[in-house]
């Protein structure tokens, strides 16, 4: 099975946010970066898949020189080889752009299977795998929580709302957007980030770039929305008093 | 004219659609519904009562249990009809599945998780959460309408939608979806553990984090949940440790939900956590400390020990 993983370099979660002088995005020059977690649960469920059937697993980002250290990470994990979309405006471009740019990557390499991870923790759009599998014409499914494959076509499991789950089978070639905790994470050897040094990674120039569909005005803080009304007293004391708004001022019980 | 695409499974309408009639109403005086899948008509009738121009059930051979390949065609030959200026879409597990596609076939731009929609000198912008919703980013979008836009859950109110003075009339359009089209083949939704609820659709929850110590005292937060009336959930450290099913999980990992009353016991209020539930209309936290987030969101904060607090509760609850 010859499958493609997407995975975008984030900046890491533990970063303090400071948004940039025109407010239009963060100040990312001093920021640390990492795979996007939900990536990860993809590329291993790549690589689990490669096990059980044989095949090749190849990683695509989309993004500035500086995505190559989340590249030699997949890499060093165990993937065979890399795609490289070098560009410094993917980083920030909405999804339809990003999708455009990694579908015309790939389409010539005919993957059996794309995966993408839920959505990625800076834009969070979670529309680039759909919009990716539109592209190529190929049927997808989201939010997948197990995947089987057999000689026809995929059987899925995806996640719905409330604990609901419901099975689809699918032809391929297909994408799937993998929902994290699918699997246990490996993590890279050294063995792994010594072969990683030896593999392919093929980097691609955008082909003219797609008009985008979204511009960001400006980025901000969250407001806070609500005046919190603090309750003190004895245990007791709080507890009556708290009964009381709930039942006369927010009318909820 | 805005559309409103309403979501339901088995007659049963997702709330959130309400949610975004109500959003729809505060930006246009026509507002259209639309209902798809099977039995659909038991939805669409609870929908006409709400203050609208109409309710269409669109009736095609492809659309009766969801596929992503069936609702994008259906819808997409819907909206060619209709040329709204606006669609609007719950921001659901269902919608996350089949809008971008949609918007794709249609060329349109899609905005998704939106929060906001501020109109400031003809000019819409738009508001979603960016970097898992430490920062919000307005944005605008471009190209010819209908714009497609997904609204968070939870961020507009559904109890604010107008009912109209007499039931919006019901119509059927029927619309042609090649049945053989459609690749993805789906299988009966089912649940995973017996107990299993669907925390969205709950009017109160007592959700428990971190501060509840051990599995052992989730009994008092159980108790509480059964005087009030409300279903027990959990932060997903809890959910983690196996103390309760990863379904009762609210946040960025888990549910998101936007009940009538939210009770945080010992829940600092990580934003994993808040984004899950901050659309809550009453929000209690009860937490050891006065500094934790959860008191930024909270309508009622109680600064104390929950093991003393809580058993008050469940006796003036009671009383």
């Amino acid at each position: 099975m010859k499958i493609a993983v997407c995975i975008k370099q984030v900046v890491t979660r533990e970063w303090q946010l400071r948004v940039n002088e025109a407010k239009t995005w963060i100040r990312d020059q001093d920021a640390s970066f990492e795979l996007n977690e939900p990536d990860a649960y993809a590329l291993e469920e790549a690589l689990r898949l490669k096990e059980k059937h044989t095949g090749e697993v190849v990683v695509v980002s989309a993004g500035p020189a500086r995505a190559a250290q989340v590249i030699r990470e997949a890499l060093a994990r165990g993937a065979d080889r890399a795609i490289h979309i070098e560009s410094d405006a993917l980083a920030t471009a909405d999804a339809v752009s990003v999708a455009d740019a990694i579908a015309s990557a790939i389409r010539d390499e005919k993957f059996d299977l794309v995966l993408t991870g839920l959505q990625s923790d800076d834009q969070g759009f979670g529309q680039v795998g759909v919009i990716v599998a539109e592209k190529l014409g190929m049927p997808h499914a989201t939010i997948i929580m197990e995947v089987q494959a057999g000689d026809s076509g995929l059987r899925v499991k995806r996640e719905l709302e409330g604990g609901w789950f419901q099975w689809i089978s699918l032809p391929m070639p297909a994408l799937l957007t993998i929902q994290s905790g699918i699997n246990q994470l490996r993590y890279a050897t050294l063995k792994g980030i010594m072969a990683a040094k030896k593999k392919e990674i093929r980097k691609v120039t955008p082909a003219q770039s797609a008009e985008s569909t979204l511009r960001i005005l400006s980025v901000h803080f969250p407001q806070k929305v609500k005046q919190t009304q603090m309750i003190s007293g004895s245990a007791a004391d709080a507890a009556r008093q708290l009964v009381k708004h709930l039942r006369d001022d927010a009318r909820v019980i | 004219m805005v559309l409103v695409v309403a979501e339901q499974r088995g007659g049963k309408l997702n709330r959130a659609t309400w949610e975004a009639v109500a959003a729809a109403q505060s930006l246009a005086d026509a507002v259209h519904v639309v209902v798809l899948g099977g039995a659909a008509d038991a939805a669409a009738s609870e929908l006409a009562a709400a203050d609208v121009a109409e309710v269409i059930i669109v009736d095609a051979p492809g659309v009766t249990d969801y596929t992503a390949d069936g609702y994008v065609t259906a819808l997409a030959a819907l909206l060619a009809q209709q040329s709204p200026s606006l669609v609007l879409f719950p921001h659901t597990y269902q919608t996350r599945d089949f809008v971008p596609a949609l918007a794709v076939r249609l060329g349109r731009a899609l905005v998704t998780d939106v929060t906001a929609i501020k109109n400031t000198d003809g000019r819409t912008g738009y508001t979603h959460p960016v970097f898992q919703g430490k920062l919000s980013a307005d944005v605008e979008a471009s190209g010819s309408t209908p714009h497609l836009v997904t609204l968070q859950i939870g961020a507009f109110r559904g109890d604010a939608a107008k009912r109209g003075a007499s039931a919006a009339p019901v119509k059927t359009i029927a619309v042609p979806v090649d049945a053989g089209s459609i690749r993805q083949k789906p299988e009966a939704p089912f649940q995973e553990a017996r107990q299993a609820v669907d925390l969205s659709q709950a009017e109160r929850i007592v959700s428990v984090g971190r501060g509840i110590k051990g599995q052992e005292h989730l009994k008092i937060a159980e108790e509480l949940a059964k005087a009030l009336g409300a279903e027990i959930a959990a932060s997903r450290p809890i959910c983690d440790a196996g103390w309760l099913a990863m379904d009762r999980q609210i946040g960025s990992s888990g549910q998101t939900v936007a009940p009538k009353l939210y009770v945080a016991l010992g829940i600092s209020g990580a934003i994993q956590h808040l984004v899950g539930m901050k659309g809550s209309r009453t929000i209690v936290a009860i937490n050891k400390d006065p500094e934790a987030p959860i008191f930024e969101i909270a309508d009622y904060g109680i600064a104390g020990d929950l093991f003393e607090v809580v058993p008050a509760l469940i006796g003036e609850l009671k009383k």
